[in-house]
């Protein structure tokens, strides 16, 4: 071995030992405060900001249950899981309809209508949300569940018929030929051949909508005063209070409405970070 | 405009028609409709009919709302007062614009601190190390999780004397460093900074990194035989194929960043006097304050700097990439 491959071996060493070193400690940056957030859920309000990383010796396992009851996090668990999947349910339903149509069946101002669509997803309208308000109140749906699905489903129709015609767009006529020569109509091919090919696409749009439904906090707060009809968002800065809360409870409500989340997200992080990047880079 | 060769009632047809874009109608100016063709126009009717009430009517309003005085309750008067609200705003309103400024400086950070500590960490991940699978899935649970949740958490950390980030400084010696971090008016509005970042950059990465394992390998190869070093390989290759990516990053990052407001609602809530004010808080306590006008004035304000400011950069990265 002569010095020169030695000297290469000791530089590429060092290289990589510096990369995992870097990417090793935001790695723990970013896992940290979440780890932080499930101990302090196990401890009580008094010793809430005792130790940095262990897990307390006394874990007071019970706080999930009095956070799930007493605080009422059953409600809003379950008034989220509501939320969320009327709303994914119908953002694909309409969503896959339109695109279809969009990519496949001819009718007047197909191009206007499309553009109208997608443009609504590139324009800012930061303002919106008020005269979104000031509709959701004419329409007499304020403190209404209604009131607050409608506007999420909205929400997501335009990302959810950019991707899934495009996906449309790629497929091959062929078996949509050969359904429609067997005598099948135009709602059975979508049905029966679209839908079933699309399925990689639609799990991109319902992950997406599922995680968008479970983390939106602003319109659950301008529409629904109800504490019965909250979403866990709302529901997490209600129980915080203007300035009082017991912190571990608040942490173990918290690392309710995390879990999920987490759930979802190792399960189907293939298709989230395919869908994140797709998403963003079909756009350039 | 007179099309020759047809006749004059289709000529009325036709004119009607170039306006129908307009109208609700869609069909007035086609020849011939197929039943065929409303069929298919069923597919794209619900979709529509949501879009046109809680998309296009939103976004009318907005602008219909913000030229007039109104207190935001059913049976009061609006009353028309022409471009008052937006000369109140370009005039006298102080508060705004420095909320535009704090909204700009978190923004700032993020296009530099966020965006390069992402490009670094994809650089070194796009070598094919091994696990590198494992740390992209790490960095994207961050932008995950809600603002709201990660705002909470964060403001215990923050917090003073006893939070995590205070305890370690004085483990570290700093006891001179230690302060309520959210409720410093110095420090209030770079803390939230912080949080927003670590929320955000796993999403930069995850682009860049997608754009960087884009780029085909064999420049790559190319370039070595000809002897270029990692650094003019980046210079000449890797930056240039990457500007499109860069500028759909930036474009996005400011999009996010100006309208930041669950992170804000759930630590500072624009905090400690003011200091960590943005224009989403600012638009939604004018709301409270009865004022729906003037706030919808500011939302229109917001939306048109936001849209130049993306155009800017788009037409910054097209000259990039001619030269």
């Amino acid at each position: 071995m002569t010095w020169t491959s030695l000297y290469y071996r000791a530089q590429r060493f060092l290289d990589y030992t510096f990369t995992y070193f870097v990417l090793t400690f935001v790695a723990i940056l970013c896992l940290y405060p979440l780890w932080w957030m499930f101990i302090t859920g196990l401890k009580t309000d008094e010793t809430a900001f005792i130790g940095l990383g262990a897990i307390p010796p006394h874990p007071h396992w019970e706080n999930f249950y009095i956070a799930w009851t007493k605080g009422h996090f059953g409600m809003y668990f379950f008034n989220s899981v509501f939320y969320t999947v009327v709303v994914v349910f119908f953002v694909v339903l309409f969503s896959s309809l339109a695109a279809y149509a969009f990519a496949r069946l001819e009718f007047p101002y197909r191009r206007f209508f499309y553009t109208l669509l997608i443009a609504s997803m590139m324009i800012p309208v930061p303002g919106a949300f008020i005269a979104l308000y000031v509709l959701i109140d004419k329409l007499g749906l304020i403190n209404t569940r209604l009131g607050y699905i409608l506007p999420l489903i909205n929400a997501g129709l335009p990302f959810g018929i950019f991707l899934l015609k495009t996906f449309f767009d790629k497929l091959p006529r062929d078996l949509e030929d050969a359904a429609r020569i067997d005598g099948c109509s135009r709602l059975g091919i979508w049905w029966h051949v679209a839908l079933p090919l699309a399925r990689p696409a639609l799990a991109v749009v319902i992950i997406f909508n599922t995680l968008n439904v479970w983390n939106e906090y602003l319109l659950a707060m301008l529409i629904l005063q109800d504490k019965a009809k909250m979403p866990l968002m709302r529901g997490l800065m209600v129980f915080r209070g203007p300035h009082s809360a017991d912190y571990a409870l608040l942490m173990a409500a918290t690392t309710i409405t995390v879990i999920p989340v987490i759930l979802v997200y190792i399960l189907m992080q293939r298709h989230i970070i395919k869908g994140v990047t797709e998403g963003a880079l079909t756009g350039i | 405009m007179w099309i020759p060769g047809i006749g004059f009632k289709k000529q009325a047809i036709l004119k009607v028609g170039r306006l129908a874009i307009f109208l609700p109608l869609p069909f007035v100016y086609r020849e011939k409709v197929s039943m065929s063709s409303l069929w298919n126009f069923l597919f794209i009717l619900p979709a529509l009919l949501l879009f046109l009430v809680f998309g296009v009517y939103p976004f009318y309003k907005v602008f219909q709302l913000s030229l007039m005085e109104w207190e935001g309750l059913k049976g009061l008067p609006m009353t028309f007062v022409g471009f008052r609200n937006f000369w109140e705003i370009f005039t006298s309103d102080k508060m705004w614009w420095i909320s535009m400024l704090h909204a700009g400086w978190i923004t700032f950070l993020a296009l530099t601190l966020q965006n390069g500590v992402a490009l670094i960490l994809a650089l070194m991940c796009a070598r094919d190390i091994r696990g590198g699978h494992v740390y992209r899935v790490i960095f994207y649970i961050p932008p995950v999780l809600s603002g709201i949740v990660i705002g909470l958490v964060w403001s215990l950390i923050y917090s003073y004397p006893d939070g995590v980030l205070n305890t370690i400084l004085v483990k570290l010696g700093l006891e001179s460093w230690t302060r309520p971090w959210l409720g410093d008016p110095k420090t209030a509005l770079n803390a939230v900074a912080f949080v927003h970042m670590w929320k955000g950059f796993g999403w930069g990465f995850v682009i860049l990194l997608a754009g960087l394992q884009n780029i085909p390998q064999q420049i790559y190869e190319a370039a070595k035989v000809d002897g270029a070093n990692a650094w003019q390989r980046f210079i000449y290759i890797t930056v240039p194929m990457m500007i499109p990516v860069f500028v759909l990053v930036a474009i996005l990052t400011i999009l996010g960043t100006m309208q930041i407001y669950d992170i804000i609602a759930a630590t500072t809530n624009g905090g400690p006097t003011g200091h960590t004010e943005v224009p989403v808080t600012q638009i939604l306590s004018w709301m409270g304050r009865r004022r729906f006008g003037y706030a919808a004035a500011e939302g229109v304000v917001f939306g048109i700097i936001l849209l130049l400011s993306a155009r800017v950069l788009f037409m910054v990265s097209r000259k990039l990439r001619q030269d």
